[in-house]
């Protein structure tokens, strides 16, 4: 790279990333009146095109297996019907995990980032949830409260569209909610089983529009929602956030532009962005009077730790050591039951919004002396869905033979196999974060990530009680326990870091600048045009799926940021 | 072979097409997006059936061999077609194709199992009665035979049948079969009371109803 093409222009604001907290930033910063250039590592997206809702299998030749027969070898990294944004290994953008350390990284690479295929699951931290360490004497409080964040809450969930129903659960705070959707059949009996052991099981809080809001369709129920949604049902950043602004005049969008470093000014603070354009492989530089990063959290972490200089030797935004330290993801456990009131169920379409219609929020809050502090939710699967390749490998392998018995068993097994999926609190740990590997170089010369991971006993005893509560609803539904939902995915009862896709806390705010990279505006305390809108900044990974918290909390920094530079503080 | 003509097939998914568009399910339009794409499909299949796929990967007796399989993994019965209607082997010749390590798995396991049907009745396996077939199948369709002399068969024979079962269900024949019903787009989600009632009255749940 012998050239750096400087643009003569400086930009008001440059976003990096584009998923859940880069989508928020664009839409409000440019709601606000501001310029804004936003840089996307991958390609734009088309939804039209890149789509493959409503495809069926037998409309391909390979039915799904992928081109070469991927999916029978375990190499397909991501399902063939599925949104096309990410893989967990990028050609020639590696990462490096320490001996001893088991880590896998999602990475998105197009407009919109994972928020085209999430699971939509938006779930509202609790008031506890911001006071950690208050509550159990574990990590540490944040510098924001439920109140502060709650009217964030109501903006984003006003504009995303998520279901739902007022029920008065601490663990489940109330939102400003779609109408919700009824509960398939296997949900009912979930619900009754989950009733019966004291769980309580609500309507799902998704990111679906059971009614039609700002201007994008009502759903139209096909249950595709991982495949993208061609009718912007589904909240995606790309679709109900990012198109709209394009078209106010005020954005401008960058695509195949991977962030190299941010480059500091002698006041230290940011004066330009440099990345790497991938077509031309050539280095380029844009000016802007601040910058929000919402890389993800690792790769947010990865930028602040390569962007050093002589102010910043340990990067920018660095001077407490924190970025990269205290990186989580959420626990997780799967497991499924066969369920003998299911067989035969009458045919029906049972595909409704892409995931659960009911889910059970944490039931053990108040709970004295538990085996290990916080607390996980459960979301349920089961129903009819699309067969698909792999769908009856299970059967196969059960009920051997061939023949006309076995064709008739599967479709008598059809239908009647139900999981359930926990999803817990890790509470961040010294042996768990990423760092740069001095050893290595991606394609485009930017030193990678290397992974350290490790569970604590307080993780690993979660996920047994997890377990124990599944075998528990399936046992008090009639039903038998078949197995772990997602085995290769799980290394002795516990999922594998970085698997469940939730990471957070690699740039951690707080009060005190000597514990902490960012304020509580997500405002770095080294450089005041410097701001981090993913789960980075998160100081805890409540047991809520972040994407709604990503973007409250960016919704709120995009807002401070644009007020201090309209008073000429940034 | 289906006891359905391509062209009874066709005039069936014409007819069905037709109802789906003015039936209504619990109140709601169903609306007929992807029936017209069944026909399309139903259209392609039908190439399929009579007979104009050229294999890309099997000589002729391996693919031979592998329609009987698939006919006898997935068979025919009064209410639908078999797997080689399903278009397994065509889905299996045409991945295999594209990828040697699953192509070696399907020519080393039709060699192994010809030579084990010439070893036990002096013929190939589809040149072998239906009843010399079935018999070799009963030894290598369970884990419960494990052996040295006949894993290698039992390893191929779960690759086959993982294989013929995923072609069966995700055709069109084997979703109906099933009773697949999604797919669709509806303006209301609503699940029918009696299959609500018909889990219930089944389960732990029924005297609380």
């Amino acid at each position: 790279m012998v050239q750096i093409i400087r643009t003569p222009q400086v930009h008001d604001v440059v976003v990096i990333g584009s998923g859940a907290g880069g989508g928020t930033a664009v839409k409000v910063l440019t709601d606000l009146g501001l310029q804004v250039t936003l840089l996307e590592a991958g390609p734009m997206l088309n939804p039209q095109k890149d789509f493959k809702e409503h495809v069926l299998p037998y409309e391909v030749d390979h039915r799904g297996a992928g081109e070469h027969a991927e999916l029978y070898f375990h190499r397909q990294q991501w399902g063939y019907f599925n949104a096309p944004n990410g893989y967990w290994n990028i050609p020639g953008e590696p990462y490096t995990v320490a001996p001893g350390s088991q880590f896998e990284w999602f990475r998105s690479r197009i407009l919109g980032g994972r928020t085209n295929h999430y699971g939509r699951i938006s779930l509202r931290f609790s008031d506890y949830d911001f006071k950690p360490y208050s509550t159990d004497g574990l990590g540490d409080d944040w510098p924001v409260t439920y109140d502060e964040i709650a009217p964030y809450y109501d903006k984003a969930e006003g504009f995303m569209g998520v279901t739902g129903t007022k029920e008065g659960i601490r663990s489940a705070p109330d939102g400003n909610f779609l109408p919700p959707i009824p509960p398939r059949v296997h949900e009912i009996l979930i619900q009754k089983a989950s009733h019966k052991l004291g769980i309580p099981c609500i309507p799902s809080r998704m990111a679906m529009l059971t009614k039609s809001i700002h201007g994008r369709a009502a759903c139209h129920y096909c249950g595709q929602c991982g495949r993208g949604c061609r009718t912007a049902s589904a909240f995606s950043s790309s679709q109900a956030m990012i198109f709209p602004a394009m078209k106010t005049g005020k954005l401008t969008v960058i695509t195949g532009a991977m962030a190299r470093e941010l480059l500091t000014d002698e006041r230290g603070r940011i004066k330009a962005v440099s990345y790497v354009d991938k077509a031309s492989r050539s280095e380029k530089q844009i000016r802007c009077r601040a910058v929000v990063v919402a890389a993800s959290a690792c790769e947010s972490a990865r930028l602040l730790l390569n962007s050093k200089s002589p102010r910043f030797p340990n990067g920018v935004a660095n001077t407490s050591g924190v970025v990269g330290r205290y990186l989580t993801d959420t626990v997780g456990n799967g497991l499924s039951g066969r369920i003998p009131a299911l067989a035969g169920l009458p045919r029906h379409n049972s595909d409704g919004i892409g995931g659960m219609h009911l889910y059970m929020p944490w039931w053990l809050y108040d709970k004295k002396n538990k085996e290990f502090p916080r607390g996980y939710h459960i979301e349920i699967g089961g129903g009819f869905g699309m067969p698909q390749i792999g769908t009856f490998h299970g059967e196969c392998r059960m009920h051997e033979g061939y023949g006309r018995a076995l064709k008739e068993k599967i479709r008598e097994d059809y239908g009647t196999l139900v999981g359930f999926a926990g999803r817990g609190e890790m509470i961040p740990n010294e042996h768990s974060y990423c760092e740069i590997d001095p050893g290595k170089v991606d394609q485009w010369g930017i030193p990678v990530l290397r992974f350290h991971w490790r569970w604590s006993d307080h993780e690993i005893k979660m996920a047994r009680h997890m377990n124990e509560t599944f075998a528990a609803l399936i046992e008090t539904m009639g039903g038998k326990v078949i197995g772990l939902k997602n085995p290769e995915r799980e290394s002795e009862g516990i999922s594998i870091g970085g698997t469940i896709i939730h990471e957070a806390g690699t740039v951690r705010m707080g009060n005190d600048p000597k514990t902490s990279a960012l304020n509580r505006f997500c405002q770095a305390h080294d450089v005041p045009n410097l701001f981090v809108a993913d789960a980075a900044p998160f100081v805890s990974n409540p047991d809520k799926n972040v994407t709604l918290s990503i973007v409250a909390f960016a919704w709120r920094t995009s807002e401070y940021l644009a007020e201090e530079m309209r008073k000429g503080n940034v | 072979m289906s006891k359905n003509t391509p062209d009874v097939s066709r005039r069936d998914l014409l007819r069905g097409l037709g109802v789906s568009m003015t039936l209504t399910t619990a109140g709601v339009q169903v609306v007929s997006a992807q029936d017209a794409g069944h026909v399309h499909h139903a259209v392609r299949a039908e190439k399929t059936e009579r007979g104009d796929y050229k294999p890309k990967c099997f000589t002729a007796h391996e693919y031979e061999t592998l329609r009987r399989l698939a006919e006898l993994i997935m068979p025919a019965d009064e209410q639908s077609g078999s797997a080689l209607d399903a278009g397994a082997p065509e889905f299996i010749d045409f991945l295999a194709s594209r990828n040697d390590e699953l192509a070696a798995i399907y020519t080393g396991g039709i060699a192994w199992l010809d030579a084990q049907m010439r070893r036990r009745y002096a013929k190939a396996f589809v040149d072998a009665e239906p009843g010399q077939q079935t018999a070799m199948l009963d030894l290598i369709a369970y884990r419960r035979n494990e052996s040295p002399e006949l894993n290698p068969g039992i390893q191929f024979f779960t690759w086959a049948r993982n294989m013929v079962v995923d072609a069966y269900f995700t055709s069109k024949m084997g979703m109906d079969y099933v009773g697949f019903m999604g797919n669709g787009a509806v303006s209301h989600f609503s699940v029918p009371r009696e299959a609500v009632e018909y889990a219930l009255k089944r389960s732990p749940f029924a005297s609380e109803a």
